[in-house]
């Protein structure tokens, strides 16, 4: 589907005339990012987030497969080979800086794409597909992220790799088979380092898959807008190109000058000193901390201090954990409120700034402290306002708020009413 | 007049804009395409240092050289004259044994094992390996044979197997490479 | 119904935290948790600077082929450097010749396949530096990466190596139990205060610097500290290098991105 007044893809050579007739790519690129797809001209810079997304996995995906091709998957050597890589190939450093440092940029693009969607309610309905697939990518780079983080085979792999695993033996009854099947052994060995390189090569593609189809969502109902109103008419959009186009192009310039300040000036500041030792199943590290990106999910498991009832504290951590990503899959249906963007909802606006933001903050900040107080106790307060925001506050919001009016449309948002009015047509108009 | 000229400023910007990120695109791609060329590790490993003193005249032994094998042989007199005699016009890749040797070295003929027609490594330098009927090198692979010299002498080989760059840095030992 | 079934499993987790939280304060409260003298006298490493900090740093040759001295003399008795080949010491401004019998000095371990026996010959310039067999206590890590395998690296070494007292008195008050150990030494910059590693510089003119520049325990540190960035990231200067003309280029290339995205959308509203 696409608004009536979108542009038509006309190939403008024979060859990409006899090229439509055949395989319409161009036709498809067009409609997608192209001339052919009429996009909100109210967007924000918060919008560019998705189109940044896209370009961290690319990003990502090179950097990974140059990686590989000096890599070797075996406890034995894999410290070394990374070492070697950054010592002794051309470029390598930057290889290794850029791929580890770009999980992170990709993490922040993703965090503030996803708020963005929080704010602003772009999971609601019509656009519910589009959430759900974009938790899942989530779930994948999760995942993606771990996997990768234990390949250098340093202290924070090996003992990464053991607890994560190691939450999954909290599952009663089958926990401890479920961490044995996943290592292949008893603790991380060869086994888990060639399974998990195996899984954080395939991974990020089918990432690329699941991207395809939150584009293709997207692209059914159209992108949202920072007013959550629908668009009505022509005077409401303009096309992708050459607009955002050259929108995502200046950011994208931003968004390298911040990464290569990283990459070339402080590419250890967010990895931790632990993984330049080599793993040593022997000793734990002192301070076993995750990758910054899981932080205030770590921050939830490690709340649960206590029993619960006939829950171990440990079983109930694991299922906080998962639950707080979980969560997400129902937003859409937890929050019933017919108006999407937070702009124009006084109350829920509140929670948001006030609630959910800081306690993911302190739970960012509490994730990757010690686990001593105070550090235990704000996590605690953190992890449970956030669950309480996610299933007490949202739902609870959504039937008593009284949202503030919201323009008629994205034009007259932008225009003014006076001005607005002389160039959309009338509303009954555009019904169809 | 005056709008003509900034319609095409305008366009100009939006050019100059593209045009760097063509640049940045091509910049990119140099440390993607260099990063696959030998690293530092083995290009430093690109020379190696032969002991020679315990290769008797008639023997050869196979050293390794860039992750290949080299063939250093010493040549008995009559090995040598057995090179000599041979009508240098004649050969396919013409070469004289002094060519390819070093002056005053004429005995050790230090070559590549590796074959100029696909690659593979040629009989003749270890014990008890044919040396093929012009007493050099043998290729099993598709019968190239080498003569005293290491010139191809039969079969589909086109080129001398390759001699090294390689100096005597004392009497008993060779630096290849 | 949604609603309601959302509301109780909001409450089942927060009440759990709840719980949680509340018997964490009152043992807070209760049984709160004892001081230890690692928390009280451990200390951060000291301000140091070096000339590859900041973001034109380069390394100071001279600084560390003095460094590499001190490394060689003192700590390669028992710390390897497993990462770094004698070639890359090219990079501390030694030649050839130099680095051939730099590698001549150190005793490389190759296992004989006729007699199944590990022998050892003189190393070439293509050899790493060779492990340390060490029988005595502690088990002394390997310094090729340990600037970026500790917090602060660089002046976390300094500080252990100029870190060495006696254990203050104060110490022995409060915590009477944890008096060193005869077979370890103080030192508040160590992680849990007792280190196995006896200090390593103990005096002026412990190595005879061939620049002449004086060796006191604080310069042969500095020097030493050095030597172990650069050997941790011997990459490090050109990362800078690289860094500048690529930042240049990027604002260049925004800015030209950012007009031409402002005319693009010149006149219309957004």
């Amino acid at each position: 589907m696409s608004f009536p007044w979108a542009k038509e893809y006309k190939p403008s050579h024979p060859f990409m005339q006899w090229m439509d007739d055949r395989l319409p790519l161009p036709r498809l690129v067009y409609n997608s990012v192209g001339g052919g797809y009429p996009v909100p001209r109210n967007l924000n810079y918060f919008w560019n987030f998705g189109f940044l997304a896209a370009l961290c996995l690319v990003l990502q995906i090179v950097t990974g497969i140059v990686m590989a091709m000096h890599y070797a998957a075996n406890t034995q050597v894999a410290f070394d080979t990374v070492e070697q890589t950054v010592r002794d190939v051309n470029w390598g450093w930057m290889m290794r800086y850029a791929h580890a440092n770009g999980a992170s940029a990709f993490f922040v693009v993703i965090y503030v794409h996803i708020f963005r969607g929080f704010f602003y309610g772009s999971y609601k309905a019509p656009r519910e597909m589009v959430w759900l697939l974009g938790v899942v990518i989530f779930l994948l780079m999760m995942a993606t992220a771990f996997m990768g983080y234990v390949l250098p085979w340093g202290q924070m792999s090996f003992w990464g790799a053991k607890v994560i695993t190691g939450l999954f033996g909290a599952i009663p009854f089958v926990g401890e088979p479920l961490q044995q099947w996943l290592l292949g052994g008893f603790a991380p060995d060869n086994a888990a380092l060639n399974r998990f390189f195996s899984l954080h090569y395939l991974l990020p593609f089918v990432i690329v898959g699941v991207v395809i189809l939150h584009i293709w969502a997207l692209h059914i109902p159209g992108s949202s807008n920072p007013t959550g109103v629908e668009v009505k008419s022509e005077s409401d959009t303009v096309p992708f190109y050459p607009y955002y186009v050259a929108k995502d192009g200046w950011a994208i310039g931003v968004f390298a000058i911040l990464f290569c300040t990283a990459l070339f000036f402080f590419p250890n500041a967010l990895g931790h000193p632990d993984n330049y030792i080599p793993a040593n199943p022997m000793s734990t590290p002192a301070h076993i901390v995750p990758e910054w990106y899981f932080w205030p999910f770590y921050a939830i498991l490690r709340a649960f201090t206590q029993d619960f009832f006939f829950i171990p504290a440990k079983l109930m951590g694991v299922l906080a954990m998962f639950g707080a990503i979980l969560v997400w899959f129902f937003l859409p249906w937890l929050d019933r409120s017919p108006v999407r963007s937070g702009s124009y909802r006084p109350l829920y606006k509140k929670f948001f700034f006030f609630g959910l933001i800081p306690a993911m903050a302190v739970l960012f900040y509490c994730g990757g402290a010690p686990a001593e107080e105070p550090y235990v106790m704000l996590s605690q307060i953190a992890a449970l306002y956030y669950f309480a925001h996610f299933l007490i506050v949202i739902p609870i919001v959504s039937a008593i708020e009284k949202p503030d009016p919201l323009p008629f449309s994205i034009t007259e948002s932008v225009l003014g009413e006076d001005e607005a009015a002389k160039l959309a047509p009338a509303p009954s108009a555009t019904v169809a | 007049m005056a709008e003509a000229d900034g319609v095409r400023r305008r366009d100009f910007i939006n050019i100059a804009a593209v045009s760097a990120a063509g640049v940045a695109g091509v910049g990119i791609v140099v440390p993607l395409v260099s990063q696959m060329s030998a690293s530092a590790d083995v290009l430093a490993a690109s020379s190696t240092e032969i002991d020679i003193s315990s290769i008797q005249p008639g023997q050869a032994i196979k050293a390794i050289f860039r992750k290949q094998p080299v063939f250093v042989r010493n040549l008995t007199p009559h090995e040598i004259a057995e090179a000599n005699k041979v009508d240098v016009s004649s050969l396919r890749d013409p070469q004289t044994l002094e060519e390819r040797t070093k002056e005053g070295k004429e005995n050790w003929l230090i070559t590549m094992g590796v074959c100029t027609h696909l690659g593979c490594v040629p009989l003749g330098a270890g014990e008890g390996e044919p040396k093929g009927e012009f007493g050099g090198y043998f290729c099993p692979c598709h019968g190239s044979s080498y003569d005293t010299a290491a010139r191809i002498r039969k079969g589909p080989a086109p080129k001398n197997l390759e001699v090294p760059e390689y100096a005597f840095t004392t009497d008993t030992v060779v630096k290849i490479g | 119904m949604a609603r309601i079934l959302s509301i109780l499993v909001g409450l089942f987790f927060t009440v759990a935290l709840a719980w949680s939280f509340g018997k964490g304060a009152y043992q807070q409260i209760t049984e709160p948790p004892a001081a230890t003298a690692e928390h009280e006298f451990h200390l951060h490493p000291k301000e140091v600077s070096f000339a590859s900090d900041g973001a034109f740093g380069k390394f100071d040759r001279q600084q560390l082929q003095r460094g590499f001295q001190v490394y060689k003399e003192v700590c390669a008795a028992c710390h390897a450097l497993r990462h770094v080949a004698f070639r890359d010491l090219a990079a501390l401004g030694y030649n050839d010749a130099e680095v051939k019998a730099i590698a001549k000095g150190f005793q490389v371990p190759v296992y004989n396949n006729a007699t199944g026996e590990v022998e050892t010959r003189e190393g070439v310039a293509t050899d790493y530096f060779p492990p340390v067999l060490y029988g005595g206590q502690g088990t002394p890590p390997d310094l090729s990466l340990i600037t970026k395998a500790r917090h602060d690296g660089p002046a976390y070494v300094y500080s252990l190596l100029t870190g060495y007292q006696d254990q203050p008195a104060a110490l022995l008050k409060k915590f009477p139990d944890s008096k060193t150990p005869d077979s370890l030494h103080y030192n508040p910059y160590f992680a849990n205060l007792n280190l196995a590693m006896p200090p390593p510089l103990t005096g002026e003119g412990q190595v005879t610097y061939g620049d002449g520049t004086k060796a006191t325990v604080d310069q042969m540190s500095k020097d030493v500290s050095a030597f172990l960035i650069w050997t941790a990231e011997p990459k490090l200067e050109k990362r800078k290098q690289t860094g500048w003309p690529v930042l240049g280029f990027l604002l260049f290339a925004t800015i030209l991105g950012y007009m031409s995205y402002r005319n693009i959308w010149a006149g219309k509203k957004h």
